[in-house]
């Protein structure tokens, strides 16, 4: 079907109001079951799910125009980018686009904003759309003025003939419907044209976060609000056996105490209040204690003793048998902590048996239907509305507070509840990054050419996302009791654990192993770059060492092994910006390191060089530059881009250098931040560059966590430079770098 | 009641004196800016300035405050109308989730009061208490640059230097 | 006798003290050597040294804020006005690269440097001249074979004629015994080896000892507590505050961590010294804890009862025991009543919630009934404790506590602190609270000049 309707097809009543489908979410199931007109080619982006352009785009009588994404604003700015976006193939000024985000209400379905996906597959659907609603009012515009469209174009929210006509788009689209399947290519706008798009548009959010306006789900306040505050079991599986609340029942403010199953939480009137009351109710709780943590320092061990299911994702033989110097390496990294600094939170209503829930949950979708299988409630019955919190860099504990919320505002239906979870709650019961272990074996031919390469990654999964109800802690500790999930291996190319563990280095003879460990000692699920983080850490530092045994500069040696001219470009533009020179003399203590990888092999590519200084008494590293360089196919924002680079880059520096969730036999240790210590400003480097390579017309590719693997790698390989020691084991503390130097 | 002096105006409050300035900001008084991190006195997101000095407003009770000016984020200019830190912050693009950075802002506004010529390495001292999660670091630094700048040369142009 | 013979003979007696003086004072220049290579040292020498310097806290003085390591530039306040620690890395020019071991063993056994030039004691030669010449040998071998680092100290700041060095060696005179260390025959070697520890390199005394006006420690009083920046060196004699008294097994926890459960943890010029001490083999941590447990002496019996009651009540299992629960507070009763004073209404609102939660150490609020800071002799470490805090140590496992010098004014903070006297500690009250806190914010003001150390979180006060 064209993308401009028939006369006829307009007047059969497909008319009336534009764009306005039906508000309750039971017209996304209606869209979803009509078949697919195309010719079964693929659409672009998340148009593939949700075909229909209304979905994305909305154009009210008076003209306004709204951009709508199932994909949320975490704090990467994408709600921006995406308005850019639809500004730029609808030639509005920026100004003239609003956006709705992640709401099962009114938004598609776009699963998580995760991966790195948000670019390409959400704002890939809404420059498609955008594009071909424009043809479709140039469409119409054109019928209406009984000219030719290609004599038509579009400016300033109209479209505009010669002579002076022009019809506003409120106007064209009041007689127009937009239940118009898209189309699997558009006419997108030339990159040498853009007004909006590559340009540092500045986000339409912080000037409300920066001057006290109501910007996170945390500043809710709805008409007789009740504030909540959980009492989460003092470790893992452990059984309330005896609870006296009266005390608490009688403090001033409280409203109630509900106890289910293992679930306890208080809600009261004013937020001190429950604060207050819920220390005292956890006085009054006796628990039943289970768990049996591993010893954190012989995690490796015990990883590698876990069962595995062994997946070969890399099974490459294209040349002779391995001669010349082998090397090997082990690699490894403890659990790793979110660590958002707003605690999680989430407010819900269950009103007429309707629940809504304002949640920062990365994907409101599945954690609505979690929430509804909790619940046992109708799945239209439940609805998520995404309301920024902190930043949550991965599954950290949102998906639960709302499922908290939930379950608390059915015990008290008409009043709004509002559950904060306190620090030590977040870093206790958040899912971590998974411990992980890695093993790297190759051979160098006589020219240094690297000719068998040998990896294997041990790691538990690293998504264990509602999903199921049975993911969320409230479910799992709630008296009707679901189980957690069989944790899953997500697949390649994509992958969890073996995220990125498939080198992009060309090596003739090549085996890679994901060893999927099911049994989890402590909670997980994914943490930003999943797999990616580690193994590029891995992978990259045996690069290093690799080249170190060929008696080679590290960034030739990389460039040799690789045939990804896009990878090259990314290599060279960092060393070049850096001043990367072969032999240049270094101050003593000084040492350079370079690391590389693109995103999944998939995504965006992203190398790093860093510069540290190793203080020998103390065995402290300070980063004092950093100079990354980023190809992200066609750019959106590129202040955008460089902020998320530079976030991964700090964020990466702090995991590398500092961090581990600590743990005793029974329970976690590390609950605040003395326990679990991150970057502060003392430790920050002296300067950080991000280099975009301009790569007009692309694809877009991600780039939010691009950036975490090479820095970690890169500042290894720099203490390397630096110290002569090669550190493998994450974090690479001040105390594990003296150990090294010795005195 | 507890009378509290907040942005200028005083307001009675009926919270209880043991309540810490946090939660009366964002409840009663429906203030923002001021957040939660950690209600401990280690992350720095819930700073505002009590006579021109920052405080943790998580462990600050409303019981000290009698008879002192709070000046929270809000006070410090509006979106419509935005103060010189709010402005440099603005322009510098400094926030990626945004959550840490009203605390970071008051605490460097109590410090350009106190000392407008701060250099940079007494404004990244100054900032040590606070912690950001998403590596806004380096916008951060520039944004109170930027921001000292401005208060400077407002400052020398309103004396006619 | 006629006058002019009398004016001779006076002349010949003043030329003779001058000649002594100067015959006292007077030391030659060792001759200056090249650097020797860092590979000439014995790398088992080294380690041994380095031990001995972390014994020595050399990097603790020898350090500028944001300077290198063991590269000087410190300033160091004494009531004789500011002293900048000297540069000891084996630089040749502005450090000691030129100096032979000889050089090194003098400047350790008499204050003396390589040109003869008289050092101040604020280098507490009184201390390492006691330290034998193996051991010297040792530590020339880590020094020396430290990252050479160009850099000169400031000028001292001492007022005439304090600033003429010749006059130490009359100090010298009446206060320096030379050492070697020699053992007391009467004690057994594990006691020697604590007093040795100790009285040399540990130089304890220096901060834990009173001083007189010339600025020597007062050898009758050793170890009845003393001064550092401001801070009280809490006693190490029987006069020790601590509400449960130390004990051999306790002071050995305390030295090997940095605290201890019953104590605290070590703060203000205690932090680098503890964290030094952490690094020493364990047979040296038990030899210094059973020294100093025979100068603290057997707690009487009242003593020994209260600190029993005190370890069997402390810290009462609160919802900070268990953090992931409920967070690491706790609820003060009665909080919501009207306190009887204003120090208790502070405390209730503002301490109480980590002090009493229940929270382990080293991560939790002490338990005050413990504190040596409410119990010792003098508010000041209390007092700079509330208005500073424990400040986070980046990239570290820590203690933080939020400093509260912002928000609680002189009289807010006067009335905490006696209300805390009071309430937690069974010593008579403090006099003159108000002008302790004074001094403190004086302190802090004084402190926080850009050239020195960094601002503290609590910052200086505003005017009243």
């Amino acid at each position: 079907m064209s993308p401009s309707l028939s006369r006829r097809a307009v007047l059969q009543g497909a008319g009336g109001l534009v764009v306005s489908f039906a508000l309750s979410p039971a017209g996304f199931a209606q869209q979803a079951a009509e078949t697919p007109q195309h010719d079964g080619a693929k659409l672009p982006g998340s148009l593939a799910e949700s075909p229909f352009l209304e979905s994305w785009i909305k154009v009210g009588a008076d003209g306004a125009v709204t951009a709508f994404t199932g994909k949320a604003e975490l704090g990467q700015g994408i709600a921006t980018a995406l308005c850019q976006i639809a500004a730029e193939e609808l030639g509005l000024p920026f100004a003239a686009v609003a956006i709705v985000t992640a709401d099962t209400g009114l938004t598609p379905n776009e699963g998580y904003t995760a991966g790195s996906h948000s670019m390409q597959d959400s704002g890939t659907a809404i420059r498609n759309a955008a594009a071909q609603l424009r043809e479709i009012l140039v469409g119409e515009a054109a019928r209406r003025l009984g000219v030719p469209a290609d004599g038509l174009w579009v400016e300033a929210g109209a479209v505009a003939g010669p002579d002076g006509a022009r019809l506003s788009y409120g106007d064209l689209a009041g007689g127009l419907s937009l239940h118009v399947q898209a189309q699997p290519t558009s006419r997108l706008t030339d990159p040498g044209r853009f007004r909006v798009m590559n340009r540092p548009v500045p986000r339409i959010d912080i000037p409300a976060k920066v001057t006290g306006g109501a910007a996170y789900v945390q500043d809710m306040r709805l008409p007789g609000m009740l504030h909540a505050r959980i009492v989460r079991p003092p470790s893992y599986g452990a059984r309330l056996t005896a609870l006296d609340s009266s005390a608490v029942e009688a403090m001033a403010g409280v409203v109630k105490v509900v106890r289910d199953g293992d679930f306890l939480a208080v809600l009261a009137e004013q937020e001190f209040q429950a604060v207050k009351a819920m220390r005292v109710l956890a006085m009054a709780a006796a628990w039943q204690e289970d768990a049996k943590l591993p010893d954190p320092a012989r995690m490796s061990e015990t990883l590698l003793a876990l069962p595995a299911q062994d997946f070969t994702i890399l099974d490459r033989h294209e040349g002779g048998a391995a001669t010349g110097t082998t090397v090997a390496a082990t690699y490894s990294r403890p659990y790793l902590s979110h660590g958002s600094i707003g605690p999680s939170c989430a407010v819900a209503l269950d009103q007429d048996g309707a629940m809504t829930v304002w949640t920062h949950t990365q994907g409101v979708y599945p954690d609505r239907k979690a929430i509804a299988e909790m619940l046992g409630r109708p799945l239209e019955r439940v609805r998520c509305i995404h309301t920024p919190g902190s930043g949550c860099y991965g599954h950290n504990g949102a998906d639960d507070a709302a499922a908290d919320a939930a379950l608390l505002a059915a015990a008290l239906p008409g009043r709004p509840v509002r559950v904060q979870w306190m620090r030590e709650q977040e870093h206790a019961w958040e899912p971590y990054g998974p411990a992980m272990v890695t093993k790297a074996r190759a051979t160098l031919d006589a020219t240094g050419r690297i000719t068998d390469w040998d990896y294997g990654v041990w790691s538990n999964t690293h998504s264990m996302r509602p999903g199921p109800a049975g993911s969320l802690l409230a479910a799992q500790h709630m008296a009707r009791a679901f189980a957690p999930p069989e944790p899953k291996p997500l697949p390649q190319p994509e992958g969890g654990g073996d995220r990125n563990g498939i080198p992009l280095y060309a090596f003739p003879n090549a085996r890679v192993v994901h060893h999927f460990l099911p049994d989890m000692p402590l909670r997980i699920s994914a943490l930003r770059s999943l797999g990616a983080q580690m193994n590029v850490f891995s992978i990259e530092s045996f690069m290093d060492e690799l080249a170190l045994a060929a008696d080679a500069d590290p960034v030739e040696f990389r460039l040799k092994h690789l045939q990804d001219p896009r990878a090259q470009d990314t290599i060279i533009a960092a060393a070049q910006a850096f001043g990367w020179e072969r032999g240049s003399p270094v101050e003593p203590d000084r040492g350079r390191g370079f690391a590389f990888a693109r995103y999944k092999n998939l995504a965006a590519y992203c190398a790093v060089a860093v510069e540290v200084a190793v203080t020998r008494e103390t065995g402290e590293v300070r980063i004092p530059r950093v100079v990354a360089a980023v190809d992200t196919g066609q750019v959106v924002n590129p202040d955008g881009v460089r902020n998320q680079i530079e976030g991964a880059i700090l964020q990466s520096m702090s995991w590398c250098l500092y961090e581990s969730v600590g743990f005793d036999a029974g329970r976690i240790t590390s609950v605040d931040w003395s326990t679990y210590p991150i970057l502060r400003f003392s430790a920050v480097p002296d300067s950080v560059e991000v280099r975009i390579i301009d790569r007009p017309g692309l694809p877009f590719l991600g780039c939010g966590e691009t950036g975490q693997g090479p820095t970690g790698a890169a500042i290894a390989n720099a203490i390397a430079d630096a110290t002569g020691q090669r550190l493998r084991d994450l974090p690479m503390t001040a105390a594990k770098v003296k150990a090294a130097i010795g005195v | 009641m507890i009378e509290l002096k907040v942005n200028g105006r005083t307001h009675s409050v009926a919270a209880d004196p043991d309540t810490p300035l946090l939660y009366v900001l964002r409840g009663e008084l429906q203030l923002n800016a001021a957040k939660y991190g950690c209600g401990l006195g280690q992350c720095g997101a819930c700073t505002v300035t009590v006579d021109g000095e920052a405080v943790f407003s998580c462990v600050t009770p409303i019981l000290l405050l009698e008879g002192k000016e709070v000046t929270t984020l809000e006070g410090l200019g509006t979106a419509e109308a935005p103060g010189p830190m709010q402005r440099a912050f603005i322009e510098e693009q400094a926030a990626q989730c945004g959550y840490c950075i009203a605390g970071m802002m008051m605490r460097a506004q109590a410090l350009l009061q106190k000392t407008p010529g701060a250099s940079d390495a007494e404004i990244r001292r100054e900032l040590e208490p606070h912690l950001c999660r998403c590596g806004t670091h380096m916008r951060i630094l520039r944004a109170v640059r930027r921001a000292a700048t401005a208060m400077q040369s407002a400052a020398a142009g309103e004396t006619g230097r | 006798m006629n006058a002019s013979r009398i004016v001779l003979g006076l002349g010949l007696l003043v030329a003779a003290g001058v000649a002594g003086f100067v015959a006292l004072a007077w030391q030659p220049a060792i001759p200056a050597i090249e650097p020797p290579a860092a590979a000439s040292f014995d790398p088992a020498l080294i380690r041994k040294g380095a031990d001995l310097a972390a014994l020595g806290d050399c990097d603790t003085c020898h350090t500028a804020p944001d300077g290198k390591p063991f590269a000087g530039g410190l300033p160091l306040p004494t009531p004789f006005g500011t002293i900048y620690t000297t540069n000891i890395t084996p630089e040749p020019k502005t450090g000691i690269g030129q100096w032979s071991e000889v050089a090194f063993r003098r400047a350790m056994r008499q204050g003396v440097d390589r040109e003869g030039h008289h050092l101040y004691p604020a280098f507490p030669y009184d201390h390492f001249t006691l330290v034998t010449d193996e051991d010297d040998k040792a530590l020339y071998a880590f020094l020396m074979t430290r990252q050479p680092v160009l850099s000169q100290e400031p000028p001292n700041r001492l007022p005439f004629p304090l600033n003429f060095r010749p006059l130490l060696a009359g100090w010298n005179l009446l206060f320096l015994r030379h050492g070697p260390f020699e053992s007391d025959p009467a004690r057994d070697a594990a006691w020697n080896r604590g007093a040795y520890l100790v009285e040399g390199l540990g130089h304890c005394g220096a901060c834990h000892t009173p001083r007189n006006a010339l600025g020597a420690e007062r050898t009758g009083q050793r170890f009845a507590g003393g001064e550092a920046e401001g801070w009280t060196a809490y006693p190490l004699d029987a006069s020790s505050p601590a509400p449960v008294p130390w004990t051999e097994e306790s002071l050995h926890h305390y030295l090997g961590t940095g605290w201890h459960g019953m104590h605290g943890t070590a703060r203000g010029p205690m932090t680098p010294v503890a964290g030094n001490l952490a690094t020493l083999p364990d047979a040296d941590l038990r030899a210094i804890a059973a020294y100093v447990a025979s100068v603290m002496g057997i707690p009487d019996a009242d003593a020994r009862k209260r600190g029993e009651v005190l370890t069997a009540k402390a810290t009462a299992a609160g919802p900070g025991a268990r953090p992931q629960s409920a967070g690491s507070q706790t609820v003060a009763t009665g909080t919501s009543a009207p306190a009887p004073d204003l120090g208790a209404a502070i405390y209730a609102a503002t301490c109480a919630s980590c002090h009493d939660s229940g929270r382990p150490a080293p991560f939790g609020g002490i338990d005050l009934v413990l504190s040596s800071a409410i119990s010792g002799a003098s508010p000041a470490n209390a007092i700079r404790i509330i208005r500073g805090g424990v400040p986070a140590v980046n990239g570290t496992r820590n203690p933080i506590m939020p400093g509260f010098g912002a928000a609680l004014s002189d009289p807010q903070l006067a009335a905490l602190v006696t209300y805390l006297r009071g309430r937690f500690s069974s010593q008579p009250a403090w006099a003159d609270v108000a002008s302790a806190v004074r001094s403190a914010r004086e302190g802090e003001v004084a402190a926080a000049t850009p050239s020195s150390t960094p601002a503290t979180p609590g910052g200086p006060g505003a005017s009243p």
